[in-house]
């Protein structure tokens, strides 16, 4: 990745550059320079000069072939296009099934299922405020839930991305169903969305959080579980999402990600793991923003990144390892609630660069997430954009369509350049477990998000309808009151939840609950005491999810967050 | 000086959090430097505060202004707040509220007695001069009662 400029006997070069230079100074009003969110000055004008033929093997090489940096399949898009994952939650069970079934006939090939935030933050349906109750995602707290919400689908043949955070109830639950409809295991597909503690430490979130060396621990009994029982499942979900989203740039964004992967992957190891086995279980999800030249960058400079971390950290022999699959999302952050449509405009355009960047599955956002929890109008509109970038713009014929820009191999070196550097920060800091308990992340992306405000309100950074080309007679759509779940749906919910508990067998769930609390107290890696294993068995005995949370937190602690203002 | 000198004389305090079940906090932290910058006192708590502990801290702090920053449906729970601080005999604070708050829930909010909501793209010195006359307005409000 060097800067040096490449020697080149190109006849007429010079020349014509000093002549471009001159006509170029002489037109422009030149005060200062452009740089990215991530902080690297952009040019005017990219050459041979800054990338050239002669560094294509060390740089780019071949899909599917070190260093990645064209995709990590050899056929990429051309052979399968990405997976429309698009999240789904709301109400009681009844309506997600429906809502998922709404999806799939749309064209959608996977469904996330997203939970309440009741559910996020650890607690069942009769522990929080009854308004608050299926606002933001399904109420599932037992195997009679989950069951309901895959009514009518086989959960053999549908990748179900779940949105659950540790301690994995939701993924038990639905192992329990597996077994209730006699569904081998190893035909459930998917991938735990919100494995990732750490991200929910860095980026408050609404995710229920068990004090950092319990999560710790917990994380690493959920691979081995894995492992072991569901070949089909990808148990660690590396989210950058939530760092960008959160205020970090999108360099920071990268790095931090890869940091936190580098220590699962130390964690794993350290357990006795084999690397060539876990590694290719690993995802990652990332956030993509409207700045889109700098997000192909990323994703291309991330894949490469990854294959030489896992080789050289972790001694990686296994291809599979190398690869650095990833979960996209379009950044809700840029979307304005000042003329909503122009939305439908911004997610394209983010769709687009997380295209060219190479994802393998990809949410687009409602353009009315900014007004409210998405309308089934506007979840159609996202999934129809992404039809219409594949089929309609052919944007996946070719592979890695835009290497061999100039500007973006150039770019692509600048950005690798710019995440070690934030990488060998929290390498110094003690790797990112001790660099969080430390409160460094959190420090960095506050900092950055209250930078890139600070350009929005100056002007600096352009917001279309916010900053600039605002309506003075703003046409807004018609006022709409957030979506609600029906109350009286809600409240027999409630009364099905409470008949569960009455009518399960106590003194199985007492009983499980205590091998649960044991396991937690056992050493970490001790044979027999994976907390996991204990996890799924509580879920299978008819525990529910707040109660697996409640012995949890008590056994382990609660992760307070850091107050950084 | 008397204790209502005292309280018109200082810089406003305002109190910056988020209740109910959701975290997200780059608004929240944004808003609280924000009013930091333009010379108020703030006390800034993590997310995920009870009603109940709010009020606490609001006495405590004797604050004038109470934000509160909601992006997944927590500001379905304001009225309640607004009904723990009257009862408390806080009734002369001010709150505002801002996030991802639906334009149709707004006419709501404010009949409960939230004086102010803002949305995505607020600009900077609105908040500013809104908080920082609320202050002015509690402080007189508390003066007088």
């Amino acid at each position: 990745m060097s800067e040096q400029p490449v020697q080149l006997p190109l006849p007429g070069f010079e020349s014509a550059r000093a002549e471009w230079r001159q006509d170029y100074d002489g037109r422009i009003d030149r005060d200062g320079s452009l740089r990215n969110r991530s902080g690297i000055e952009i040019k005017p004008l990219y050459t041979c000069e800054d990338w050239a033929e002669e560094r294509y093997m060390e740089d780019l090489g071949f899909p599917g072939q070190l260093p990645m940096t064209r995709g990590i399949y050899p056929s990429m898009h051309r052979g399968r296009t990405w997976t429309q994952r698009q999240l789904v939650g709301f109400g009681t069970p009844e309506d997600y099934n429906q809502r998922l079934k709404t999806i799939l006939a749309a064209g959608g090939t996977a469904g996330s299922l997203i939970p309440c935030n009741s559910v996020y933050r650890g607690y069942d349906c009769d522990e929080v405020e009854l308004p608050l109750l299926g606002t933001c995602g399904a109420v599932v707290n037992t195997v009679d839930d989950m069951d309901l919400c895959y009514r009518d689908i086989g959960i053999g043949e549908l990748s179900t991305a779940v949105n659950d955070p540790l301690p994995f109830t939701l993924l038990a639950l639905l192992l329990a169903v597996a077994k209730r409809r006699d569904v081998s295991w190893s035909r459930i597909t998917g991938t735990s969305n919100q494995s990732d503690y750490i991200s929910h430490f860095v980026a408050n979130h609404m995710f229920f959080r068990i004090a950092l060396p319990g999560s710790r621990r917990v994380l690493v009994d959920h691979v081995a579980f894995c492992q072991e029982h569901l070949p089909g499942w990808n148990p660690i979900s590396v989210v950058g999402q939530h760092m960008q989203q959160g205020g970090a740039t999108p360099a920071e964004a990268m790095a931090l990600t890869l940091c936190t992967a580098i220590q699962y992957a130390e964690d794993c190891r350290t357990r006795g793991m084999d690397p060539d086995v876990f590694l290719p279980r690993f995802t990652f999800f990332f956030d993509i923003s409207i700045s889109f030249f700098e997000e192909i960058a990323k994703l291309r400079a991330g894949r490469r990144l990854w294959q030489r971390i896992v080789r050289e950290r972790f001694g990686a022999k296994n291809p599979k390892a190398w690869r650095f699959k990833f979960h996209a999302q379009t950044s809700g952050v840029d979307l304005t609630r000042q003329q909503p449509l122009n939305n439908i405009a911004r997610v394209a355009v983010q769709a687009v660069a997380g295209i060219f960047g190479g994802l393998q599955s990809l949410h687009t956002d409602a353009y009315d997430e900014v007004l409210s929890v998405p309308t089934e109008e506007a979840a159609r509109i996202a999934i129809a954009t992404q039809n219409i970038l594949r089929e309609e713009a052919h944007l996946t014929d070719v592979i890695d369509p835009l290497a061999g820009s100039y500007y973006l191999e150039t770019l692509t070196n600048q950005m690798e350049q710019e995440i070690e550097a934030t990488i060998a920060r929290i390498d110094a800091a003690g790797g990112m477990f001790a660099a969080v308990e430390a409160g460094l992340p959190q420090d960095m992306i506050g900092k950055s998000a209250r930078v890139f405000q600070e350009k929005v309100d100056s002007g600096q950074e352009t917001i279309v309808g916010v900053n600039k080309y605002r309506e003075a007679e703003e046409p807004t759509t018609a006022p709409r009151p957030l979506e609600r779940p029906d109350q009286s749906a809600m409240e027999a919910h409630l009364a099905r939840f409470r008949a569960f508990k009455a009518e399960r067998s106590q003194a199985a769930v007492t009983a499980a609950l205590d091998t649960l609390a044991r396991a937690a107290n056992a050493a970490p890696g001790t044979p027999g005491q994976n907390v996991y294993e204990k996890v799924v068995e509580a879920a299978t005995a008819g525990a529910t999810h707040g109660e697996i949370c409640a012995c949890l937190r008590r056994e382990l602690g609660f992760g307070q967050p850091l107050v950084m203002p | 000086m008397t204790d209502t000198a005292k309280r018109t004389s200082r810089p406003p305090r305002v109190l910056v959090t988020k209740i109910g079940l959701d975290g997200h906090d780059r608004g929240s932290r944004i808003v609280a430097a924000y009013l930091r910058d333009a010379g108020m006192e703030v006390i800034y708590t993590a997310p995920w505060q009870k009603i109940e502990a709010v009020v606490k801290l609001a006495v405590e702090e004797d604050v004038d202004v109470i934000g509160v920053s909601s992006l997944a449906t927590d500001h379905l729970l304001l009225p309640d707040l607004m009904a723990a601080l009257g009862a408390a005999g806080l009734g002369h604070v001010r709150v505002v509220a801002g996030g991802i708050i639906p334009d149709g829930d707004e006419a709501e909010l404010l009949r409960a007695g939230v004086n102010r909501v803002f949305h995505p793209g607020s600009p900077r010195e609105d908040i500013v001069a809104t908080v920082s006359h609320l202050a002015a307005q509690a402080r007189a409000t508390c003066a007088n009662g």
